[in-house]
């Protein structure tokens, strides 16, 4: 079943998913940009994929095109989550 | 005044190495790259090439295709930048199936798990022409750009279409090639089940004792230019795609027109496209399968096209060293060609010990010399594909 919905557990779980998508783990922060992360629509799909696999929320493309650092995508999850 | 195509650099991997060296090099040596009944390219690292997160965006073919890029670009000169303005600059890389294990990994992905377990990256991981737009992205190439599907024809009508984008004036350089990785589940299965596939697993063109072609991958990458822009730059010429014809059997989905009729054809339209006729060609590097059906058929085309040429030029197959590379066949045996032509030297057809009856070319059994004076050696290479694609190219260095 999904994971409870923590900000911790959420971070890590962005995280490790932008990880297994190619990105530089010492280059992650929540206030990294996803411009600067080189992250773009396809990463964001698949992310939501491990997102909603992982927490059982799903995360469509009107709400992810506003995001613009790791840690909008951390907040909408949770938000998405209460 | 007419514009010619030269060849100023080359890059491969294949299941002799990674690199155009090792594949030259290797074969001329008698060495065999087939292991367990499979030309696999166990050296090739993707990430030897790409970042990670390029890496997983890039199915194996198209992996592959960076990499002979690379070399290709690094020996013209061109890695760092394009010589030309971009919009002068082509790619045009062949692929038989494109990117099958991609296919099949979301197949499964979608029957497990549903459809939205199904990766955005699905389809471009998977289309023919993921490799032609990954090398023009990476490079920055701005002029004609796409795949080319003929089954195993298909590398060969890369660079015979790349060769005619410039002669056409449309580009002054082309990255051209061919990439394959489909030794899969399924490809596996279905050439076994059509009986196209050795169960020996042993790959010996012409040879009487052949059972059927041997799967393998790579890819093959030329760096193909107009020869005065070549030359204004100074960049060293290794070859030169002196004439190409394509012709199709319109006669059977797999099977060869017995007496190739169309395949010959093809032959001696490529020596006309370069204004030579059967006397002048030194080497032939033949499709040369390890079919039943290919390796008759061909012999029959060779006859056809040379006349009485075809009982004394040496005719050789690289797919006795690597097995067939499918759509990157046609550039890997071009390249193969090139650089046999530059060494004065032959390579052997591998393993070719029985003769059988109508089966009686020249094939090379042993590496040796070619020898014309210090000219330009001519050489034709063959590339047929199932449903009938006769592809030839006609080469000099």
């Amino acid at each position: 079943m999904a994971t409870e919905v923590s900000n911790g557990k959420v971070e890590e779980k962005i995280f490790d998913g932008l990880v297994e998508l190619g990105t530089e783990r010492a280059t992650l922060s929540r206030e990294a940009t996803l411009k600067d992360l080189d992250v773009d629509s396809l990463d964001l799909v698949e992310l939501a994929q491990i997102v909603e696999d992982e927490f059982g929320i799903e995360l469509r493309g009107d709400d992810v095109k506003d995001v613009r650092t790791v840690g909008d995508v951390v907040d909408l999850v949770v938000a998405k989550a209460g | 005044m007419s514009r010619r195509v030269v060849i100023t650099g080359v890059g491969a991997v294949t299941p002799l190495g990674v690199g155009s060296e090792p594949l030259i090099e290797r074969w001329s040596a008698g060495e065999c790259g087939i292991e367990d009944g499979a030309g696999r390219c166990r050296e090739f690292d993707p990430l030897d090439f790409l970042s990670k997160k390029e890496a997983r965006r890039l199915d194996r073919f198209a992996q592959m295709a960076i990499a002979a890029a690379e070399e290709a670009l690094g020996q013209a000169g061109a890695g760092e930048a394009l010589p030309y303005e971009a919009h002068r600059v082509g790619c045009v890389i062949g692929t038989g199936i494109g990117g099958l294990p991609s296919l099949e990994e979301q197949q499964r992905k979608l029957f497990e798990s549903g459809p939205k377990a199904v990766s955005p990256l699905a389809v471009p991981l998977m289309m023919g022409n993921a490799a032609a737009a990954a090398v023009a992205m990476r490079h920055g190439v701005h002029g004609h750009a796409y795949g080319v599907v003929s089954a195993c024809a298909a590398g060969a009508h890369a660079l015979g279409d790349a060769s005619r984008i410039i002669r056409a004036g449309d580009a002054d350089m082309v990255v051209a090639g061919g990439a394959e990785a489909a030794i899969t589940g399924v490809a596996s299965a279905a050439f076994v089940a059509m009986g196209a596939t050795s169960p020996s697993g042993i790959s010996r063109p012409f040879d009487a004792r052949r059972d059927g072609f041997v799967m393998g991958e790579g890819a093959g990458v030329l760096i193909l230019e107009e020869a005065d822009a070549a030359a204004a730059r100074g960049a060293e010429v290794l070859g030169e795609i002196r004439g190409y014809a394509a012709t199709c059997d319109g006669f059977h989905l797999t099977a060869p027109q017995p007496e190739g009729l169309e395949a010959a054809r093809a032959i001696n339209l490529a020596l006309a496209d370069a204004g030579l006729s059967a006397v002048d060609v030194d080497y032939v590097n033949a499709h040369g399968t390890s079919t039943q059906l290919n390796d008759r058929s061909e012999t029959m085309a060779l006859k056809l096209a040379l006349g009485e040429r075809a009982a004394t030029v040496p005719v050789s197959s690289t797919k006795s060293a690597v097995g067939h590379l499918l759509g990157a066949a046609g550039a890997v045996e071009a390249i193969a060609t090139v650089a046999a032509l530059r060494r004065r030297l032959a390579p052997p057809t591998i393993g070719w010990e029985e003769a059988e009856e109508g089966l009686d070319l020249d094939y090379v059994p042993a590496a040796r010399p070619l020898a014309n004076g210090d000219g330009p050696l001519i050489a034709i290479s063959d590339s047929f594909g199932f449903g009938g694609h006769n592809a030839v190219l006609c080469l000099a260095a």
